[in-house]
């Protein structure tokens, strides 16, 4: 999806700064692609609560709390583990080796267990020793999960700065954590935006499991809102568009950010 | 503080990986002012002898002194000693997210902590002695390499270095853009500066280099000054290389 939001802002770009410029057909095709299902959604969710007030008005005014709740599980979740995945990172290219250790660990383990595991783990299992509250438990899981993913994300950008950044550094007096601060992170920024992008919007579909803890996200508001009413088929319908809404917009948002950060050097 | 000290002192210096031995037993010496070039064949030891001398490469063993400071100690403050010692690449590395002008001021502001204006002046300053005073914003990629490497020459200086190494400063550059940074290098030996240079450049070897070390398969095999070791070479090694490059 991020590809495809990547192909559409690059022509967006081009058709307002040089409108002499054709995009090539294959990327008007993509661009296309994300606008139909962008706006095709969005038109949807107008449209629908218009023909058929019954349910779909009700639908639509009962999500709201939902996907507010997904946008706090997502953002929280992110934020931190954005952190501890740069932890991590750093972790696995550490010279000490028992941090090199923990670090190592810690994304294998995490990364052989299904997120939905980890879930059903945090919350009642650990939960026997320390009970936390439902949206603690929640927002913990994704971090642990997320924060090992983008460990490697955060190695991976590291290691792909070329060793000749970190010896200019050091041979100009710089200590290893300056040289890291100062030369290495903000190159290693740009080459982790995208799969971070990817990341976050994989994070964001990834936060409607935190609805089996009874969090109540959007997709807990929709099941509960069915359950009463037996409108499945509409629920549904209308928290997969609201969802379709959010990643696509979010897509583009990234890759727009990407083009910035493109353009720029 | 013995002021008759040489500038660098390498005293049977030994380098190896694993079971290669690059560096065997290499002795040079470099006084204040000189400029000493280090030549020989490819994979000959030379790079990683200069590498040593800011120690991004650590001597297996033998010392190495900068002034009184000896390198090799244990103690020994690595980054104020690399402070001192500027270095050049072979392949820039210049900081591709910064200007020309930040790449100069980094340095001294994180390092020396020196102010932003007074790191920005010098920073001027330093483009305008290597002839790229319009550049000063510019990005690394927006330049050539011929400029880069001026840039990353001036980065160096902007430390204010007792001796400057340069790794093959021109072997990346094309032919017409290495006249522009030898020019640099001339001039920064004509101003007195200390440097330690592994090249083949010949011109400019005759031109500025108070000695040439011929190095040969990890050995320094021969030091004279060029008039000396190019028109009468004492070793067949060194002879068989001239043949080759002269």
């Amino acid at each position: 999806m991020a590809e495809i939001g990547k192909s559409s802002s690059q022509k967006t770009r081009i058709e307002v700064s040089d409108g002499a410029l054709i995009p090539e057909k294959e990327q008007r095709a993509t661009f296309t692609a994300w606008r139909i299902s962008f706006f095709g959604a969005i038109t949807l969710l107008v449209l629908l609560p218009l023909i058929s007030p019954e349910p779909y008005r009700r639908i639509i005014t009962f999500l709201p709390d939902g996907i507010m709740m997904t946008f706090i599980v997502t953002i929280l979740s992110i934020v931190f583990a954005l952190i501890v995945g740069l932890l991590t990172g750093l972790g696995r290219i550490s010279r000490i080796k028992i941090i090199n250790r923990i670090a190592t660990v810690y994304v294998e383990v995490v990364r052989g267990i299904p997120l939905l595991v980890q879930l059903f783990y945090i919350y009642y299992a650990l939960g026997k020793i320390i009970q936390v509250p439902r949206l603690v438990a929640a927002i913990t899981a994704m971090t642990v999960c997320y924060g090992a993913y983008l460990g490697e994300i955060f190695r991976a950008g590291i290691q792909a700065i070329p060793k000749g950044q970190m010896e200019a550094a050091l041979a100009i007096g710089m200590s290893r954590s300056q040289a890291m601060r100062r030369i290495i992170l903000p190159q290693t920024i740009r080459v982790v935006l995208p799969p971070v992008g990817n990341e976050f919007i994989a994070l964001l579909k990834d936060s409607s499991l935190v609805s089996i803890l009874a969090v109540a996200d959007l997709l807990r508001r929709g099941r509960e809102f069915a359950a009463k009413t037996f409108y499945y088929f509409e629920t549904y319908t209308v928290v997969a568009l609201v969802y379709l809404v959010i990643t696509l917009f979010f897509s583009k948002f990234v890759s727009l950010m990407e083009e910035r950060l493109n353009r720029r050097e | 503080m013995s002021s008759n000290r040489p500038r660098v002192k390498i005293v049977d210096a030994c380098k190896s990986f694993g079971k290669i031995e690059a560096v065997k037993n290499a002795n040079i010496t470099v006084e204040k002012g000189e400029v000493v070039l280090i030549i020989g064949p490819s994979g000959s030891g030379k790079s990683t002898l200069l590498r040593c001398v800011n120690r991004l490469e650590k001597l297996t063993s033998g010392e190495i002194w900068i002034d009184e400071d000896r390198l090799t100690a244990h103690h020994a403050d690595i980054r104020r000693i690399r402070e001192e010692v500027g270095m050049v690449f072979q392949s820039f590395n210049l900081f591709p997210h910064l200007p020309a002008l930040g790449n100069i001021t980094i340095g001294p502001r994180i390092v020396k902590k020196t102010p932003l204006n007074e790191a920005e002046d010098q920073g001027r300053a330093l483009l305008d002695r290597v002839g790229l005073a319009d550049k000063v914003n510019a990005y690394p990629e927006q330049l050539s390499g011929g400029q880069q490497q001026r840039v990353a020459i001036a980065r160096a200086l902007a430390m204010n270095p007792k001796v400057m190494l340069f790794d093959e400063p021109t072997s990346a550059l094309d032919p017409e853009m290495i006249k522009e940074v030898l020019d640099v290098m001339l001039q920064l030996a004509k101003d007195g500066m200390t440097m330690l240079v592994v090249s083949h450049e010949m011109g400019f070897a005759k031109a500025a280099a108070h000695k040439i070390v011929f190095m040969d398969n990890g050995e320094v095999i021969e030091t004279a000054p060029p008039e000396v070791l190019f028109n009468n070479p004492q070793s067949e090694r060194t002879q068989k290389f001239l043949s080759h490059i002269l």
